[in-house]
């Protein structure tokens, strides 16, 4: 039986699907995704080996293996689950818990003097939590070597708030396969002059434009 | 997702889900670790798995390692890692082959340094070998510093 709130949905979007069979669509369709970014991402780490690698996603044991494979170190952190610990809040003037970015970078992204060659970001910028996205750009630019690579994701506007959370992994040099969940929320849209003002200290951004919901970005520190 | 489990071992050394080890931990056969251990674990010429229940603190040297609890310290094993769907491991881990599971959690650095040249040569060669497609249309591109991608 359908109910009310599907049928609110239909009307407005003056579409034939319910959410749920939208989701189950989209979650079909975009079990893979070819990637301008990471083509030309992984083309700059076929020239060298030995380039140290950080990958910022979930633990990935497909993308752990492409990289070990082509001869570098990996080094991964899940940032955005990292951030959903409670142990980062504080309690402010008002007696309210916020995220205290410090705390977290007291912990977090801290490699006792590594600098690295290549940094995969995905889309965490569009769902941590707004007060850890600009000192989280900053350290990786501190950890960053000059020269060095980092690949970013960011949502258009037409991804809606609630864009399924997918993790991404390497299925070919070209393409990368999307397995959806935890659910985290999408927290905020970048437009163009939004991802440049925060990538400012880096020294190039190229974008990449796709046919979904996706914009890919490639920043040369 | 199915679990993969490893029984503890019907030979070799078992340490049970209620025991707290304090300091450093050594033996020259399997050990199942079940248990907590605040320390370091030195089973260098045998096998080490730390069991669902189990949680190390402190760095742990194995021939094989396979972890299914927690970790928070290196790992380094001459043989192989395996890191189960339940791992959660905070630290670098040094070793020649490594088998991570999809939701095993790692933060940490991954060294296969004892790969040979050949090896990762022949890994390289089989992903360029791989269906190559052509690529969406790119946007405007902003020069700046030089990279090694230049060197493409």
């Amino acid at each position: 039986m359908t109910s009310v709130t599907d049928s609110l949905f239909r009307l407005f979007r003056g579409g034939n699907t319910s959410p749920a069979e939208s989701k189950s669509k989209t979650q079909a369709a975009a079990l893979t995704r070819r990637s301008s970014g990471l083509a030309e991402f992984i083309r700059g780490l076929q020239q060298r080996e030995g380039l140290a690698i950080l990958d910022l996603g979930p633990t990935s044991p497909t993308n752990i293996a492409y990289f070990t494979n082509l001869g570098h170190r990996v080094y991964n952190e899940d940032v955005l689950l990292a951030s959903m610990s409670p142990t980062y809040k504080q309690k402010n003037d008002q007696g309210i818990e916020v995220l205290d970015p410090k705390l977290f970078l007291d912990d977090n992204l801290v490699y006792g003097g590594v600098k690295f060659d290549a940094v995969l970001c995905w889309d965490i910028s569009d769902h941590l939590h707004e007060t850890l996205v600009k000192p989280v750009i900053e350290r990786i630019h501190s950890v960053l070597n000059p020269g060095g690579i980092l690949l970013a994701f960011f949502h258009t506007r037409d991804a809606g708030p609630d864009a399924p959370y997918y993790r991404y992994s390497i299925s070919t040099p070209e393409s990368l396969k999307l397995h959806q969940g935890p659910q985290f929320r999408l927290q905020r849209v970048f437009n163009n002059r939004h991802i440049e003002n925060l990538f400012h200290d880096y020294g190039s951004l190229k974008f990449f434009l796709s046919r979904d919901n996706l914009r890919e970005v490639l920043v040369v520190r | 997702l199915s679990t993969t489990v490893t029984r503890p071992p019907l030979a070799g050394a078992h340490i049970g889900s209620s025991v707290l080890i304090k300091g450093e931990l050594s033996g020259r056969e399997d050990l199942y670790l079940d248990g907590e251990v605040e320390g370091t674990i030195e089973f260098r010429e045998c096998s080490l798995t730390v069991g669902t229940n189990g949680r190390v603190r402190g760095n742990v040297h194995g021939k094989t390692v396979i972890v299914q609890g927690k970790v928070q310290g290196d790992i380094s094993a001459s043989q192989r890692v395996e890191l189960r769907n339940s791992a959660v491991v905070t630290g670098d881990i040094v070793t020649e082959r490594i088998l991570i599971e999809d939701g095993a959690v790692f933060k940490g650095k991954l060294d296969t340094a004892e790969k040979s040249k050949d090896q990762a040569g022949a890994a390289q060669a089989a992903i360029k070998s791989q269906p190559q497609t052509s690529t969406h249309p790119a946007g405007a591109t902003v020069t700046g510093q030089t990279s090694f991608l230049d060197k493409a």
